[in-house]
């Protein structure tokens, strides 16, 4: 304030409130700043987060097998990826880490815990068969390669096949191959396992799913190339090239179904097959294995050619409701999820339950414990007529071990066993598939209804009086 | 004659006006007055519902705007206002759910424009009363959620 000489001096109480005013005048002019700065500074960040969906720090090409260096470009799915480590229950699936004491022939100090010992009607099932020695739940994809190279079933001995689906086994292949990955695959199938693990070095990686040069989706597995081309040819596509005519949304199941399937290793060489040259059903499965007259052993009790099923996820997942609306596997398993600005596959895969949130309420707008509650009650029913359908089998081993012991003929016996085949080929079907019944809940109720129907079946042809000549009965 | 203290007023509150209205320019503040979709991924939030409408049966005939604002100029630009507010509050804040859901205001201005562009069909299959009574109203989204723009 600038008093003129005319006018008295301001006196004190009127100076000290214009300063008040001023300095009023002042903090709010100055709020004002300060929140339009900080938004101002947000928005920039929000700006420049939203810019680069990636930074390439270092070179990918076709041989870059270790997923640490693919981490460096994309760090959100590198850390997503390694949390596959993680051992967390589901009711029925999901593993639990108990901890062990490592030996020098398994230096694992945390396993999942034992299907044998929580259910021994198992071992029963499974008798005379590898399985028999050690099964346990399944784990995250971190662990499939230790799990595999230390299982006690490596007591009898495996091929070089069964990496195919514990190991990043693509650029294996095609180094083995010297450049042709069908003839590495072929090479390295034929190895023992302990040959064949000195070829691979990670689980499964980014360069299983992905091309190096652009990221896009694609099969690396000779196996599923090979059985995606027999089931389309069996729907009346021919020459089908997964690679080539598969759609984006395909291939995010498909990826996946490079293992998440039935197979067996056909012939002297194992190559590795998916039987899905009738269908992929079960029963297009049970008629291919029943024309190649495969059986996986000899059941020890009844005596019968029996199969053991393999996580047929893929196969049942494609008869349920999800898969008939489009919705593929990483939908659910590896959901979309928003870091900063970026939207990214969730690399973490695994159960649905365990991130409902992401997994199912994107499409299903119903509270968190009413999806949970829907897909539990699923579950449940479908365990309670497995554990039917098992105790089924259990009564029609023993008839025949029974019918065995006492003499009949062998021709009496051949219907039986048959029955056996079929009944444990669907009990195990349900039983091996990951997801207890809920990737397609009627027909895992009908496979295990007619695996009921089968055994039977089975102690029928037991109750006829016994033939009496040698001559086999059709 | 202004004197020293009020031009420094003037400048402080110039200074802060200033601020104010660049980030108002910076942040595209103008865009959000108009009908153009592309104001509404400004920020990425909304990229996939963008994305989506883009492939969507609506794409070719109405815009975000014609679905999820009312007709009327003032009922419009008040609900604009209100979800500019609130949109920028959480975002800026970061916290609002993912993955984004409507709220029951927005969810029924949108019902509400189904029911505007489609009320030959709408006016055949609601049952009696709906008119006085929207109890009684068929819930278009409650089937058609996807039609504008799925997720």
């Amino acid at each position: 304030m600038q008093p003129s000489e005319q006018t008295p001096s301001p006196t004190p109480t009127q100076s000290s409130g214009q300063l008040a005013k001023f300095g009023l005048v002042v903090v709010v002019a100055a709020l004002v700043t300060i929140a339009g700065l900080a938004l101002l500074v947000s928005i920039f960040e929000r700006k420049q987060e939203a810019k680069n969906p990636f930074f390439r720090v270092v070179e990918l090409t076709d041989e870059t097998e270790d997923p640490a260096i693919w981490g460096k470009n994309f760090p959100i799915q590198y850390d997503t990826y390694k949390r596959t480590v993680d051992q967390v229950r589901t009711r029925y699936g999901g593993s639990e880490a108990l901890p062990r004491t490592p030996t020098a022939a398994d230096p694992r100090s945390v396993v999942a815990q034992s299907k044998l010992e929580q259910d021994p009607r198992l071992k029963i099932m499974w008798a005379g068969y590898a399985f028999a020695l050690d099964t346990r739940e399944d784990r995250g994809h971190a662990y499939m390669l230790d799990d595999q190279t230390y299982t006690g079933r490596q007591a009898r001995p495996q091929p070089g096949a069964c990496l195919n689906c514990h190991a990043s086994t693509y650029v294996a292949h095609k180094r083995a191959g010297q450049g042709d990955l069908l003839k590495g695959f072929e090479l390295v199938n034929a190895l023992p396992f302990a040959e064949a693990r000195k070829l691979v070095k990670h689980p499964v990686t980014c360069i299983d799913c992905h091309d190096p040069a652009t990221l896009a989706l694609r099969i690396t597995r000779p196996a599923f190339i090979e059985g995606i081309r027999h089931l389309k040819a069996a729907q009346g596509i021919k020459d089908y090239d997964v690679n080539r005519m598969a759609t984006r949304q395909e291939l995010r199941s498909f990826v996946c179904a490079q293992c998440h399937v039935e197979y067996y290793f056909a012939g002297e060489r194992k190559r590795l097959t998916f039987p899905w040259h009738k269908g992929n059903k079960i029963e297009d499965i049970l008629a291919y294995y029943d024309e190649a007259k495969f059986a996986d052993w000899t059941h020890a009790e009844t005596g019968a050619p029996v199969l053991k099923v393999q996580h047929p996820e893929f196969e049942l997942w494609s008869q349920g409701i999800h898969a008939r609306s489009g919705v593929a596997c990483a939908d659910c398993h590896m959901p979309y999820m928003r870091v900063g600005a970026y939207k990214v596959s969730d690399h973490h895969v695994r159960s649905p339950l365990l991130n409902i949130n992401k997994a199912c309420q994107t499409c299903h707008r119903w509270p968190e414990r009413e999806l949970e509650a829907r897909a539990q009650l699923i579950q449940d029913r479908t365990y309670q007529m497995r554990n039917r359908a098992l105790d089924a089998l259990m009564d029609l081993i023993n008839d025949i071990k029974t019918a065995k012991a006492a003499g009949r003929p062998e021709a009496d016996l051949a219907a039986a066993r048959s029955f056996h085949r079929k009944a444990q080929f669907y009990v195990d079907f349900i039983e091996a598939e990951n997801s207890t019944g809920f990737h397609a809940p009627q027909e895992a109720m009908r496979i295990l209804g007619e695996a009921i129907d089968f055994c039977r079946q089975g102690q029928m042809t037991l109750r006829q009086s016994p033939s009496p000549s040698p001559t086999p009965k059709q | 004659m202004l004197t020293g203290t009020a031009l420094g007023v003037s400048a402080l509150l110039g200074i802060a006006c200033g601020v104010v209205a660049y980030t108002f320019v910076y942040a595209r503040g103008g865009s959000y007055l108009t009908d153009a979709p592309a104001a509404c991924v400004n920020c990425h939030i909304m990229r996939e519902q963008y994305e989506a409408w883009t492939r969507s049966s609506h794409h070719s005939v109405a815009v975000c705007n014609d679905c999820h604002t009312p007709e009327a100029i003032l009922p419009k630009y008040w609900t604009k206002a209100q979800n500019g507010f609130w949109h920028s509050f959480y975002f800026t804040l970061g916290r609002y759910p993912d993955p984004i859901q409507i709220t029951p205001r927005n969810r029924r201005v949108t019902q509400a424009a189904c029911r505007r562009c489609h009320a030959a069909i709408v006016q055949a299959i609601d049952s009696a009363g709906a008119a006085w009574e929207p109890a009684y109203q068929s819930d278009c989204l409650a089937c058609h959620r996807d039609v504008g723009h799925l997720h």
